[in-house]
């Protein structure tokens, strides 16, 4: 009975790791990196867990540095070790990164599902696809929202912004002189379709600079998309830019006394790019093409107010998942919302944006 | 004289300098880790971050046949390049459009110039039209900006692998390729204000830990050891904190509608729309790195203190010095070496700080440690970022030396 009970464990630890050698560790990790928060959990929800559900020996690794996507690709790239597998970047760094050869040239009408009816992705995706390596994913737009509270009439235009008489108090902008200046310079009489062009001049430029002056002291600049619901809760701002979705959060989910002015609302892309060099391309591949496809990405507008790339999937819009509200009505991309947009101009910034920035922080510092 | 003979017989020198230098090798040994731990974290990034400041193979590499030729032509002479500088550049563009790399250097030339990015875009998309001479009247039909002057002695001027053109972005100056030297005009001076107002606030904080610091570190010696280091653990707790809890929890005290303007407004001290701007601006940036670096100033203090015996004010008091006096012409002088130690050691910390400022200071309380963040991250141009990290190095190391010279760095203490 002694001598066999050691004998037995042997036996059993002998077993055990025979077994852990044989099976085969089959699972495959793909690193997503995406922008965290709100944002992250709806792709979670609407991508990453039902494609692991189909997939069992796929893992989906969530990565949150999309903010530094660039300069870290460009690193890894330098070093010759790329970990990520996907990125989620806007369309302004999906450019800046095709141009320098860091992400994958895709061919959208090959890789990507057609639409329900037969529409070639191309079509489905329409003007979106800004660059060869870019698969749109969202449209989301900067835009602004003001405390319902805290101002004496409802605001209706984004010149309001800039009305400190009728609608005193500070405000809170976006770091940077895309959107502001040609927020500034519609608000000084340019028309919108000019825009670009006075800005090209430098009195155009001045021009916008003397604009944003007359409020300049009271504006407060954030960097993260968090800080405004955050100013605007506190009530240390009165109305201020950031992300929709942000402010759907504030309002639908946290019942805030915030109200959305979407009034000449900034559209903004944002997609997949597929790093090059990463180890899992395969794979990557197979999950971008069920990520991307019609009814995937009206699922993710289930969990967050942004609007999907395609064209077929704007019908399919329903319902918030978990509260119940109908989501078409806080879309970027709905009839009531979108009656004055702009689409940011992204040839014009990449070539500007460098010494325009130059200018606009020089402008700040004084 | 005799040469003086150890116990086996070998003259005395030879033995002394043996043993000294097995000496010398063992404390080396032991030291050696250490050192290649700092050779390999410290100095090789740093040599790397010099290099990348002075870099500009990126234009020589993806161009290599127009950099060679253009090296004949005289950007100067008011003429276009010749023929044969056009053809190497046709040939160079095709090969860069196969390569994909025609657009990075396009980004990295539009440093320079406004536009050139997208003339080097368009133009690589449209190359393939050219098949064979003439090719300068056939690049200028594909975009006219390659018949401006300007454009060729930008290229001429970045064709060399080596570059001081960060340095002059990063001081606000700029070698114009026209071979003008100009500083920038005033609206688009952003480095040397930002410099200046790093090393100026990052003065004014020390100044303030030193005035807050003293009276705290001098309690702190000269009470009886138990409640001295009973109270010291007041110091050491919020130094033991993380840093991100301390700088947020000074947003919530000083913002708009934050713990102390409503106290005041409720207590009537205020009117409601008198509410004093603490934070988004440099007052919210001075407030709460003196917080921060508080303690970089009390310990240091409190170790040279500590060894000042107390036996020595009570001698000056019993010469008959007034109690104000003997503090100051008999303590104070023998607290100097510890002020020196505090004063580089906030100073220094300070001038680098990144995320107090980050948070805190709104557009008027930045440090160029954040603009050093911005050219890496977001508008990528890791050249700027390298010069204007070696420049704050430099200035680092200049200080470091003048507090040597003053103070001496074996001087320092901390506790």
């Amino acid at each position: 009975m002694n001598s066999f009970i050691p004998k037995s464990i042997a036996a059993l630890t002998g077993f055990a790791m025979i077994l852990g050698l044989a099976l085969p560790v089959s699972a495959v990790e793909l690193v997503v990196v995406s922008w965290g928060g709100a944002y992250t959990a709806s792709q979670q929800k609407a991508y990453h867990d039902p494609y692991m559900k189909m997939n069992p020996g796929v893992k989906i690794i969530n990565d949150d540095s999309a903010g530094d996507g660039v300069a870290k690709l460009r690193a890894m790239d330098q070093a010759g070790n790329v970990t990520w597998d996907l990125l989620d970047a806007v369309a302004a760094d999906a450019m800046r990164l095709c141009d320098e050869g860091l992400v994958e040239v895709i061919s959208h009408d090959l890789l990507l599902p057609p639409a329900p009816d037969g529409t070639p992705a191309s079509e489905d995706f329409g003007d979106l696809i800004v660059s060869e390596c870019f698969i749109p994913q969202i449209v989301y737009s900067t835009t602004f929202g003001y405390r319902k509270d805290l101002v004496s009439k409802p605001m209706t235009s984004v010149c309001d912004v800039f009305d400190l008489k009728t609608f005193p108090g500070k405000r809170s902008l976006q770091k940077r002189p895309i959107d502001n200046m040609e927020w500034a310079l519609m608000c000084d009489g340019v028309d919108p379709s000019n825009v670009y062009d006075v800005l090209s001049t430098d009195a155009g430029i001045k021009q916008a600079f003397a604009k944003l002056d007359t409020i300049k002291d009271q504006v407060i600049w954030w960097t993260a998309g968090a800080q405004t619901p955050q100013l605007l809760a506190d009530g240390e701002v009165v109305v201020g830019s950031t992300y929709n979705g942000r402010l759907f959060s504030m309002i639908a989910e946290d019942n805030q006394p915030v109200a959305m002015l979407w009034d000449w609302q900034v559209f903004d892309l944002d997609g997949w790019v597929i790093p090059k060099g990463s180890k899992n391309k395969h794979e990557v591949l197979k999950f971008v093409q069920f990520a991307t496809d019609t009814q995937r990405l009206a699922d993710q507008a289930k969990f967050i107010s942004y609007g999907p790339a395609r064209n077929s999937s704007a019908p399919l819009v329903g319902k918030h998942a978990t509260l119940g509200i109908d989501m078409a009505p806080h879309m970027p991309t709905d009839p009531n919302n979108s009656k004055n947009t702009l689409l940011q101009n992204y040839n014009w910034w990449a070539d500007n944006r460098d010494d325009l920035d130059t200018k606009f922080n020089a402008w700040l510092a004084q | 004289m005799e040469q003086l003979l150890t116990a086996d017989g070998i003259p005395l020198k030879v033995s002394l300098k043996k043993a000294y230098r097995r000496e010398k090798l063992s404390a080396f040994l032991l030291v050696a880790p250490l050192l290649l731990f700092i050779v390999v974290t410290f100095l090789i990034p740093i040599v790397d971050m010099l290099m990348l400041s002075v870099d500009n193979s990126i234009v020589p590499e993806i161009l290599p046949r127009t950099t060679k030729n253009i090296q004949t032509w005289d950007p100067h002479s008011g003429e276009l390049p010749g023929e044969e500088i056009f053809e190497a550049f046709v040939k160079d563009l095709k090969e860069a459009k196969k390569n994909r790399t025609h657009t990075r250097v396009g980004q990295r030339l539009n440093y320079e110039s406004s536009g050139l990015s997208s003339l080097f875009r368009s133009s690589g998309r449209k190359i393939k039209r050219i098949r064979r001479a003439p090719f300068k009247a056939a690049l200028i039909k594909i975009d006219k900006r390659w018949g401006d002057l300007k454009t060729w002695q930008i290229i001429h001027q970045f064709s060399t692998p080596y570059t001081p053109a960060y340095y002059f972005a990063a001081t606000d100056t700029k070698l114009k390729s026209s071979g003008e030297f100009i500083i920038l005009p005033d609206e688009e001076r952003i480095y040397s204000k930002l410099f200046l107002r790093t090393m100026l606030m990052s003065a004014l904080i020390t100044g303030l830990t030193l005035l807050i610091g003293f009276p705290v570190a001098y309690l702190l010696a000269i009470l009886p050891t138990k409640i001295g280091n009973l109270l010291i653990i007041l110091v050491l707790l919020p130094f033991w904190t993380s840093l991100l809890v301390r700088t947020c929890s000074w947003i919530a005290l000083l913002q708009q509608h934050g713990v102390i303007n409503d106290t005041l407004v409720s207590l009537g001290l205020l009117g409601e729309d008198e509410r004093i701007a603490m934070i988004h601006n440099a007052t919210g940036t001075v407030i709460a790195m003196t917080h921060i670096l508080l303690p970089f100033m009390i310990l240091p203090l409190y170790s040279v203190m500590k060894t000042i015996p107390k036996s020595f004010v009570r001698a000056a008091v019993s010469l008959g010095a007034h109690p104000w006096v003997a503090f100051w012409k008999v303590y104070f002088p023998n607290t100097v070496a510890g002020i020196g130690a505090g004063s580089i050691l906030v100073f220094i910390l300070s001038i680098g700080y990144y995320i107090t400022p980050e948070l805190v200071g709104g557009n008027t309380g930045t440090f160029i440690s954040n603009r050093i963040a911005y050219s890496i991250s977001i508008s990528l141009n890791w050249g700027l970022a390298a010069a204007l990290g070696v420049i704050l190095l430099g200035i680092v190391i200049a200080f470091y030396i003048l507090y040597d010279r003053i103070v001496g760095i074996d001087k320092m203490r901390l506790g």
